[in-house]
């Protein structure tokens, strides 16, 4: 809507015309057209301390056209590009999904198909992103609404108020995109955001009118939250200088969906700056609450082989050396079982609302 | 109670019984009672494998006495289905009974040995005398009888004729187990189209199923491995099938040879000790064995500490051990090979050629080696890949774009071996035999092949291995399997190292030159794609015809430019890789053979044969081969498709 009907070229579509120059730039001098993307992986992350985010190193990969290695990935590159800058001159948004389709077709003269399926498309889209410096969201590529927010909140979206606090128990459902140019944020009364990892404990508290009793914003992304939920979030921080609790289970799936909300993912480092809150707070579950609140063992569930190796994992980053965070991971590789948040309905369907949350708010019982 | 007892008196706890009556109850049990018991020992467990063992006892006994009696064999094999009763008989598939009719244009047998040859367990020519042969123990032919007079109680019925000036005799016969002598039902003299041969019917009860381990993939093994022989096979569905002669020369003849002193045992040296018709022990040594000079039969003398001149029946006990064990460690020449006929490279090359589609042919055949005192050849060959003409066809068909999941061909097919001993295929028990052991225990990894632990290699591949001896070690009596000494494995190993070392040669000489093709090929698919989207992105701003020119040679000055294509033009080419063939699309290279059209079969009826014009007409034919290739081409896709069936067979 903003870049709509502008004949003239927006700074994203600029970005990605130059891509199309660098390829006609070095055919002129009979050179190998060559991206430079930059590394999406751990051993390419700092970690800025001082900031509390992991922020992208220096490192860049060569993606060069006339490598036989390389040159499908490339030609693919420069397609994705083409169709993205479709959507910047049409002002239309799209799915990853659609991009692979509008990007697939059978190349002239062979058997040979651009993509054979989404897997190919979808890390390029990343890798678009990180070389021209463009977000997902600035390139009109949205993911599904995976997201909910209920509380005293109040957006504008299209022209239309949104009230969250009025939408009943099922909340409003986050736009992948919410960058104020789409959604703004007209008023916000609340006095912190819960993050909830499951749908189905935000359904327990949204129910239970949580928000209400506690004043606050209730936010889930069903499982590791995508960008939507993190900006918006990022934003009712900011801009409203309101503090973030998140609350997953206890196994270290849910450590690793804390610190990338706290201090961004390692994949989208370069987004860390936008999207994450260095000063959330993890509220639970800790593996120190069975004991505290008296959870028997046998909700419990046992470690597997893959979740003993991911917590040692987490153990090793650095962003996980604090010593209460040491110990947090310590403890549960010692206890051997991982808990989740619903088998706290194992002492009562409304524990969580009525004694597990109101406590650790008391009590001030999180980590940093 | 007592009356319990009268009634059943056996009840009754009796004493032991007494040695005499014991003594009494001890009687000979004869070879047939005992193989009528235990006919699974002989390859007749099943009723699909029965029929298939007639068929090859019969078949081997023809090729044997052919080639023994110096004739280019011809043999014909007949199956149909018999009803006992008159009525209609059921289809093939689900036929229980069969009749096998083989005939051959051998030199015939003599009247008064028919009877014994066909109805006797242990009667033959071939057991006593170290030579190669396909037969060895006089088994084969008179079991299938038993096996027909127990299924069927039908007698074996022979005909044969000694030469066109001899009349043809008709016997009916079957076999008195108890005895072991053959039961004449039927003798007489019969008026036989056929001027010279011997012709066998044996009904018996049997399934017919193609696939693994059938009929017809027996006699296809048996055509690749004796080019020199001309197979006529009836189905029982009416189909006809001709597997021509190739090679229009017999193998040369293997030689009979006495025991070679480290293959025989201690109880054998006995026997000969005492049968031998020397007077000095090393007369004996010398005449009575192979490889022994009379100065090593002194030498083996002196060590053993024995008189040369002692008389060979007073060596016994302790001497008699003594002498045994000098023999074995003193050094002899390892027996002479010439009484072992190898297939020969040409000849298994042409073999595989004729049977099985591919790109790739080679052959190999080992010097001779020695296991415990018997002389073996090792043979071994490969065809490999799925022929040219599969190859051309895929570019030309139209381009249906594949939708996602969609594969070309997933090619997963492992490679098939297939195992021969003295010329005879072997079909069953393939996991027990040393020349499978040896093809999986190869590292085909080394010659760009896949294969996975414990596996065979995968691919289009056929493996063939040949062991020529005197004395196949088989492990049971139905010759299935051939036992795994430590010497033949190697031999083995060693024979498919070289095929594995020459087929990896040419997959990366074909390799080198596709993948600098591939890589053009893909460069000029995706500038083509690169400049339409540059274009676009630009706004439809852009002379593509110039962005397309530069980038076009910016790639052929990557790819290596015409040097590719001249590698491409040659395809790799059969020098430096001996006793190979190569397909290419335009025909083959090396030492291909060239096919017989069935015409040229025609136009020489076996009798009248003169090899020379004949194989001359064949190399002056192949310049303009044309004609009669396109014709054995088809014939070859129809034994590939049979080949392709086989294996999925089996994964259902």
């Amino acid at each position: 809507m903003a870049n709509a009907a502008t004949k003239k070229a927006g700074p994203v579509e600029k970005k990605l015309i130059s891509v199309a120059d660098t390829v006609i730039t070095a055919a002129e001098r009979s050179k190998d057209p060559t991206l430079a993307i930059p590394v999406r992986s751990l051993a390419n992350i700092n970690f800025n301390e001082k900031r509390g985010i992991i922020e992208m190193g220096r490192r860049k990969q060569a993606r060069t056209f006339f490598n036989v290695a390389m040159a499908k990935k490339f030609m693919q590159t420069v397609l994705v590009a083409d169709a993205l800058s479709e959507l910047q001159r049409a002002g239309l948004t799209t799915s990853l999904r659609e991009i692979y389709y509008r990007t697939k077709h059978t190349m002239k003269g062979s058997h040979e198909n651009t993509f054979d399926n989404q897997n190919e498309s979808d890390p390029l889209i990343e890798d678009l992103e990180v070389t021209l410096a463009a977000l997902r969201e600035e390139l009109h590529v949205r993911a599904e609404n995976a997201g909910s927010i209920v509380g005293p909140v109040v957006f504008g979206d299209d022209g239309d108020r949104v009230d969250c606090a009025r939408l009943g128990k099922g909340g409003y459902s986050v736009p992948s995109i919410v960058e104020p140019e789409y959604i703004e944020i007209r008023r916000c009364t609340a006095d912190f955001v819960l993050l909830v990892e499951k749908g189905t404990q935000w359904n327990r508290l949204s129910e239970d009118k949580f928000w209400r009793r506690y004043n606050c914003v209730l936010l889930t992304g069903n499982g590791q939250p995508p960008r939507g939920v993190r900006r918006l979030a990022r934003r009712l921080h900011e801009e409203y200088k309101l503090p973030v609790y998140v609350l997953v289970d206890n196994d270290p799936w849910g450590y690793y969906i804390y610190s990338v909300v706290k201090q961004g993912s390692i994949n989208l480092a370069f987004e860390s700056e936008r999207m994450a809150i260095p000063k959330a707070k993890f509220i639970g579950l800790s593996s120190a609450d069975p004991d505290r609140y008296g959870l028997p063992r046998n909700v419990g569930i046992k470690l597997n082989d893959k979740d003993i190796g991911r917590a040692k994992e987490l153990a090793k980053y650095r962003w996980f050396q604090k010593k209460e965070w040491q110990e947090e991971i310590k403890r549960m590789l010692a206890s051997g079982l991982k808990y989740e948040l619903d088998s706290l309905a194992n002492k009562d369907f409304q524990y969580l609302t009525k004694t597990y949350l109101p406590r650790k708010l008391k009590e001030h019982d999180w980590l940093d | 109670m007592a009356t319990v007892l009268a009634k059943v008196p056996t009840a009754e706890p009796k004493a032991a019984v007494s040695a005499a009556e014991m003594g009494a109850r001890q009687r000979d049990i004869s070879v047939s009672e005992f193989f009528t018991k235990n006919r699974h020992l002989l390859g007749f467990d099943n009723p699909r494998k029965a029929l298939l063992t007639c068929v090859k006892e019969a078949v081997d006994n023809a090729l044997d006495a052919a080639e023994e009696a110096g004739i280019l064999p011809d043999v014909v094999i007949a199956l149909e289905v018999s009803s006992p009763d008159g009525t209609p008989p059921p289809p093939p598939s689900q036929a229980t009974r069969f009749r096998v009719i083989v005939t051959d244009n051998g030199p015939g047998i003599v009247r008064q040995q028919i009877p014994p040859i066909f109805a006797k367990l242990l009667y033959g020519s071939k057991f006593h005398r170290l030579r190669m042969s396909r037969g060895q123990q006089g088994i084969g032919i008179s079991a299938a009888g038993m096996y027909a007079q127990l299924t069927t109680g039908k007698p074996v019925q022979i005909t044969s004729r000694t030469g066109a000036r001899a009349a043809a005799h008709y016997f009916e016969v079957q076999i008195d187990t108890k005895k072991n002598e053959p039961r004449i039902f039927e003798s007489k003299k019969v008026d036989w189209e056929h001027p010279r041969g011997t012709q066998v019917t044996l009904e018996i009860e049997g399934r017919y199923q193609k696939g693994r381990g059938s009929v017809d993939e027996f006699l296809e093994q048996v055509a690749i491995a004796n080019p020199h022989v001309k197979l006529v096979y009836k189905t029982p569905d009416g189909d006809t099938r001709e597997y021509p002669r190739t090679i229009e020369e017999l193998p040369p003849q293997p030689r009979e040879i006495k025991p070679h002193p480290y293959g025989i045992e201690f109880g054998i040296l006995l026997r000969m000790l005492h049968d031998t018709r020397s007077h000095s022990l090393a007369g004996f040594l010398a005449s009575d064995f192979s490889r022994v000079s009379s100065a090593v039969a002194q030498e083996i003398c002196h060590t053993a500490k024995l008189s040369a001149e002692m008389r060979p029946r007073n060596v016994h006990g302790t001497d008699a051990e003594a002498l045994y064990k000098t023999i074995q460690a003193t050094k002899i020449m390892a027996p002479p090979s010439n009484c072992i006929s190898p297939i020969g490279e040409k000849a298994i090359l042409h073999g595989l050629y004729k049977q099985i589609k591919g790109e790739f042919y080679t052959a190999v055949t080992r010097p001779p080696s020695v296991y415990r005192g018997n002389p073996f050849i090792i043979e071994a060959g490969l065809a490999y890949g799925k022929g040219p003409d599969q190859a051309p066809a895929t570019p030309d068909a139209p381009a249906v774009p594949l939708a996602e999941g969609e594969q070309l061909d997933d090619d997963n097919e492992l490679a098939r071996v297939i195992r021969y001993a003295n010329r005879v295929p072997l079909l069953y028990q393939q996991s027990a035999c040393a020349t499978f052991k040896a093809a999986l225990e190869t590292a085909w990894r080394n010659y760009g092949v896949t294969q996975s632990r414990g596996a065979l290699p995968a691919g289009p591949m056929v493996v063939f291995v040949h062991m020529a001896s005197v004395w196949v070690p088989f492990t049971s009596e139905s010759k299935e399997a051939i036992a795994d000494y430590d010497e033949i494995r190697k031999d083995i190993k060693l024979a498919l190292q070289e095929c594995g070392r020459r087929l990896g040669m040419f997959l990366r000489r074909r390799e080198r030159a596709k993948s600098e093709f591939r890589r053009r090929n893909i460069f000029e698919l995706y500038i083509e794609e690169v400049v339409e989207a540059c274009a676009r992105l630009k706004g439809g701003k852009l002379p593509k015809e110039k962005l397309k020119a530069q980038l076009q040679k910016i790639a052929l000055r990557r790819t290596g430019g015409t040097r590719t294509d001249e590698i491409l033009g040659h395809d790799g080419g059969p020098e430096g890789l001996p006793h190979s063939i190569i397909v290419t699309p335009d025909g083959p290279e090396g030492e291909a053979p060239v096919l017989p059209g069935p015409a040229s079969v025609e136009a020489a009826p076996p009798e009248e044969r003169r090899p020379e014009p004949d194989r001359r007409a064949a190399r002056r034919g192949k310049g303009k081969a044309a004609k009669p290739k396109a014709k054995t081409a088809k014939r070859r896709t129809k034994t590939a498709k049979r080949r392709t069936k086989a294996p999925r067979r089996k994964k259902r």
